[in-house]
């Protein structure tokens, strides 16, 4: 009984968060509406919001303990966690599914408005309407509550008992209290570290968009039209910095875990957060013209606005099933699409009708900005940021065009593009060109006055050393696209400007430098992306001969390579061989050969066959029982290359459900990363087929020829253990040793068993991986002095593998960590002016 | 004339220009019949034909299915039926995708050649884990 309290309590706590929420944004409504700061309706409005916060930390703590518990009874831990499951996975049970991810965003908000409260003065109730306005919609998708009579369902609650969810099935009309002994686990794939942070910091990124929006609709709402860009903008930094994180975290993950052989793909959910963030950048920059000179005001309230509703659009299209089957990632459908396009459009009109209501209102400027001024080169830099971003979107709604044609009974055929990276990339290079360019000069704007001979005086030198240093990189790399030159030179050209502004800047105060670092880490990031994908070279291409598709010479994939087991492939100027496949064991640094091991069926152990030794040190003797960790099968495949050589170990998963899931292996070189993955293995469903037993009865001495390789019977003698098998004094166990000679020399030892007290015989087979032979010892005759021996076969093992160069991908890493050290520069600046000006009381 | 002006062209234009790209790139759903019929007419635009494997109706086996990595690892055929129960060979140039066979859906990406659907890119809609079966399964383990 307790166990369902846990639920109950859970539930109530979303019931209460959800009425919290709205009473605190009427209270919050109220005292923006009264006079003075502390008024009654504030303290009161103070108060529901934080039971509201209090009651979404009790939802949180409700969900975890069902899932650390291991209460299956719950729909929730069921089917995202499992009895085996590490506890610090258990924290991404919380976002696998879509209840726990809005759960997620509701806990960033309460932290967020925490804040808010006790930074703010004035701003605080109107901010914090909207703010509470926001939870409203958000908690009402988990609140998982049907409306009597009408016989709609809002929200889909976290605590759905497992019975309610799978309705009547069998097993509970043979037992009503049947609990599953196991959950079905989490995603494989989400058992990753990344997956431990990159959500929470996307999901940060997407709530602090809600900061600048509250503050742009608080504004317009008291008629404080300039007065909230101010306090918005460090908040505005901030979103761009951790939105920006999570993106490239997101990415990363991809890159180190699944196979699609890069960190960006274009998929419509990655494309849905890579557009809010384009122009959140835009507005950030319309939003410093703003504070320079007064000018772009409305551009600013309007960039910030649609970032937000950017955010909505985005959480509507990745979670309402609208992408079916354009995207990779899954999403299933919870039925909430009506209502999250509910919580879309009451957004769009209500800031819609504000901003109409008070535009004329709103102070512009009427005189133009001179082309020699700052402002209008950053102008233009924003513009080109939206127009990426629309171009963007444009495509990736393609599926909501369908929709809404399908919805006004249009008949419509229309797919999203074919070759997606091409037709993003065509556009995105040329935005990014303009980009790179434009941030570097617009960095010579510092002065407003400026002319043509300042101008060129200013820009002479840098120019002439970003031509310099982009010919010197175009000699080495062979670039041959102009849209590749362009970049190379665009980029190395805002790399040297803000470099240069940076040592100007940074002699007098390094808090102003935050822009130039940005820039820098822009321009470089840049020039990381365009090598790694534009320049990323695929190593194993397959040359051998090709029996099926001679007719397609043109058509033919030959990414892919086949490696039978130790034998040596050409591929390019690499050799490689793959030397078998391996899993991880409790206590050893290294990879455990599967061959080494007898996997027992329970508990995650095995016996070591053989001792096994890491670096000459023995860490498990023969016969020794060791836990491994049989999720993950590592093949080992050793690259050489002239006299350098390394080892990969791509990884991959059977999984009950999933089927083979496979993740790369990245050796990471100064300027390169060597990037593999397995895309097939001989039986991925794990079932291994044998051929019929050939018997063969031979004397000591004789030869066999099995699979191209000449057997020699050694000898045959006692041995008093046997890993694996319980001997008692009185048992007796032979080994029969076989020589395997061909191409290179192999073992093997089947042992022949008389367990004398359970009255039996038995054998102990032994496998050749590395031939697929199986010699089974299969019965003596003393007499004539004879044996007699099985023998079966298998198909060899061997791997498909796939192997990517990627150069300069760490330069695209180290440019995102000055785009960030330039963000969080930026933001302290901006905050310690919002601080100052509140303390004088302005705000 | 105004910059603002002038840029306010630039913008249309380009916006224009998005908006063109975006509807001449789009590919279309399709059936195997007009995608025959287009590389009839020598069309070779890419289209998504968005279908089920062929399965034995008694036994549910799939059928014609085939990947012998041995042979080739960059050659994987199969038989797609599309909405209209048309039946087709589907050629990829690629390893078999991972957990093909169970797919519930699929849809190829590509265009015929020589009699053949080669496809560029198969995307896949697998069962989702809630399914009912899985739990009954884990029952009747459970009661063993």
């Amino acid at each position: 009984m307790t166990k369902f309290a846990v639920g109950d309590f859970g539930h109530l706590f979303v019931i209460i968060s959800f009425i919290a929420s709205l009473v605190a944004t009427y209270a919050f409504f109220q005292s923006a509406q009264s006079k003075g700061l502390n008024n009654s309706w504030a303290t009161f409005a103070r108060i529901a919001f934080f039971v509201h916060g209090a009651s979404v930390i009790g939802v949180v703590a409700s969900l975890f303990i069902i899932i650390y518990n291991h209460h299956y009874e719950y729909h929730y831990a069921w089917s995202h966690s499992s009895n085996s499951l590490p506890v610090y996975y258990m924290i991404s049970c919380f976002w696998e599914g879509q209840e726990g991810s809005f759960l997620l965003w509701i806990f960033w908000h309460v932290v967020l408005g925490t804040i808010l409260i006790s930074v703010n003065r004035t701003w605080e109730a109107p901010l914090m309407t909207v703010f509470c306005f926001v939870q409203v919609f958000l908690s009402s998708m988990i609140i998982g509550v049907v409306i009597p009579y009408l016989d709609i369902k809002i929200g889909s609650s976290p605590f759905i008992v497992l019975k309610d969810f799978m309705g009547d099935i069998p097993v509970y009309k043979l037992n009503p209290d049947y609990v599953p002994a196991d959950g079905t686990g989490l995603n494989p794939l989400l058992q990753n570290y990344w997956m431990v942070i990159h959500p929470p910091t996307l999901f940060l990124g997407f709530a602090t968009t809600l900061v600048p929006f509250s503050y742009c609709i608080a504004g317009l709402w008291k008629k404080k039209y300039t007065e909230w860009i101010r306090p918005a903008l460090p908040w505005a930094l901030f979103s761009a910095a951790v939105l920006g994180v999570g993106i490239l975290m997101g990415g990363y993950w991809a890159y180190e875990t699944l196979n699609f052989g890069g960190y960006w793909n274009w998929d419509p959910v990655e494309n849905a957060v890579y557009v809010p963030w384009l122009v959140l950048v835009a507005a950030i920059h319309t939003m410093i013209i703003f504070r320079n000179s007064g000018a772009a005001l409305k551009t600013a309230m309007i960039l910030v606005i649609t970032t937000f509703l950017l955010i909505l659009y985005s959480t509507f299209l990745t979670r309402s099933g609208i992408l079916g089957s354009s995207s990779v990632h899954s999403f299933t459908d919870l039925g909430l699409s009506g209502q999250l396009l509910i919580y879309l459009l009451v957004f769009v009109f209500l800031a819609k009708i504000l901003l109409i209501v008070r535009w004329k209102k709103i102070p512009g400027t009427e005189a133009e900005a001179s082309i020699y001024s700052r402002e209008f080169w950053i102008f233009i830099g924003a513009t080109v940021l939206c127009l990426a971003a629309f171009q963007v979107i444009a495509t990736t709604s393609i599926p909501v065009y369908k929709a809404i044609l399908e919805n006004l009974n249009i008949e419509s055929n229309i797919a999203p593009p074919v070759k997606q990276e091409e037709h993003y990339s065509n556009w995105q290079i040329w935005f990014a060109i303009l980009i790179a360019a434009l941030s570097g000069i617009g960095q010579y704007f510092w002065w407003k006055k400026m002319d043509k001979q300042k101008l060129w005086n200013a820009i002479a030198i840098p120019l002439l050393a970003s031509l310099v240093v982009s010919m010197v990189i175009l000699y080495f790399a062979d670039l041959n696209k102009p849209s590749y030159i362009l970049l190379v030179t665009a980029s190395v050209f805002t790399i040297i400007a803000n470099g240069a502004i940076f040592w100007e800047v940074v002699k007098s105060n390094y808090r102003l430098s935050g822009g130039a670092v940005a820039h820098i880490g822009i321009g470089l990031m840049l020039i990381g992306i365009l090598f790694s994908s534009g320049y990323s070279r695929i190593i194993s291409l397959n040359t051998s001969g090709l029996l099926y598709s001679k007719e397609f010479p043109t058509e033919m994939n030959r990414d892919n390579i086949l490696l039978w087991r130790n034998d040596v492939e050409k591929m390019n100027d690499f050799e490689l061989t793959y030397k078998g496949s391996r899993v991880e064991a409790k206590g050893f640094p290294g990879y455990v050969p599967k061959e080494k091991l007898l996997v027992l069926e329970t508990d995650y152990k095995a016996i070591a066959k053989d001792d096994i030794s890491y670096k000459d040190n023995i860490y498990f003797k023969k016969g020794d029982t060791i836990t491994i960790y049989p999720e993950n099968t590592f093949y080992e495949v050793l690259f050489k290359k002239g006299n350098e050589q390394f080892t990969l170990y791509p990884r991959a998963q059977v999984n009950p459900q999933m089927g083979l899931i496979a993740s790369p292996d990245i050796k990471r070189f100064f300027d390169r990363d060597l990037y593999s993955h397995v895309s097939s293995i001989p039986s991925p469903d794990g079932e291994r087929k044998w051929s019929k037993a050939e018997e063969y009865t031979i004397k000591i001495g004789d030869t066999l020829f099995l699979n191209d390789y000449i057997a020699v019977l050694q000898d045959v003698k006692k041995v008093s253990f046997i890993p694996g098998v319980k001997l008692t004094p009185e048992d007796a166990a032979v080994t029969a040793n076989f020589r395997l000679l061909g191409k290179q020399e192999y073992y093997a030892r089947p042992a022949y068993l008389i367990l004398v007290k359970d009255k039996m015989i038995g054998q102990v087979p032994e496998i050749v991986e590395d031939l697929g032979l199986k010699i089974t010892f299969l019965h003596i005759d003393p007499v004539e002095g004879k044996f007699t021996f099985a023998v079966n076969t298998t198909q060899k093992d061997y791997i498909i593998l796939k192997a990517i160069e990627k150069p300069m991908i760490n330069v695209l890493w180290l440019g995102t960590l000055l785009v960030v050290v330039g963000l969080i520069l930026a933001i302290t600046r901006r905050y310690s002016e919002f601080i100052k000006m509140r303390d004088k009381g302005i705000e | 004339m105004k910059k603002s002006y002038i840029i306010g062209i630039v913008i249309i234009a380009v916006a224009i220009g998005v908006i063109v790209s975006t509807a001449g790139d789009a590919s279309a759903y399709v059936s195997f019949k007009e995608a025959y019929e287009m590389a009839a007419e020598g069309d070779k635009d890419m289209v998504h034909v968005v279908g089920k494997l062929k399965k034995d109706t008694t036994t549910g086996k799939i059928e014609g299915l085939l990947y012998e990595p041995v042979t080739d690892p960059n050659y994987f055929t199969f038989l797609l039926v599309d909405n209209n129960k048309e039946e087709r060979p589907v050629v990829y140039y690629h390893p078999k995708p991972q957990d093909f066979e169970k797919s519930e859906q699929i849809v190829v990406v590509g265009c015929v050649k020589n009699n053949e659907f080669v496809a560029d890119q198969i995307l896949m809609k697998c069962p989702s884990k809630y399914e009912e079966k899985e739990l009954k399964a884990t029952a009747v383990n459970a009661k063993q």
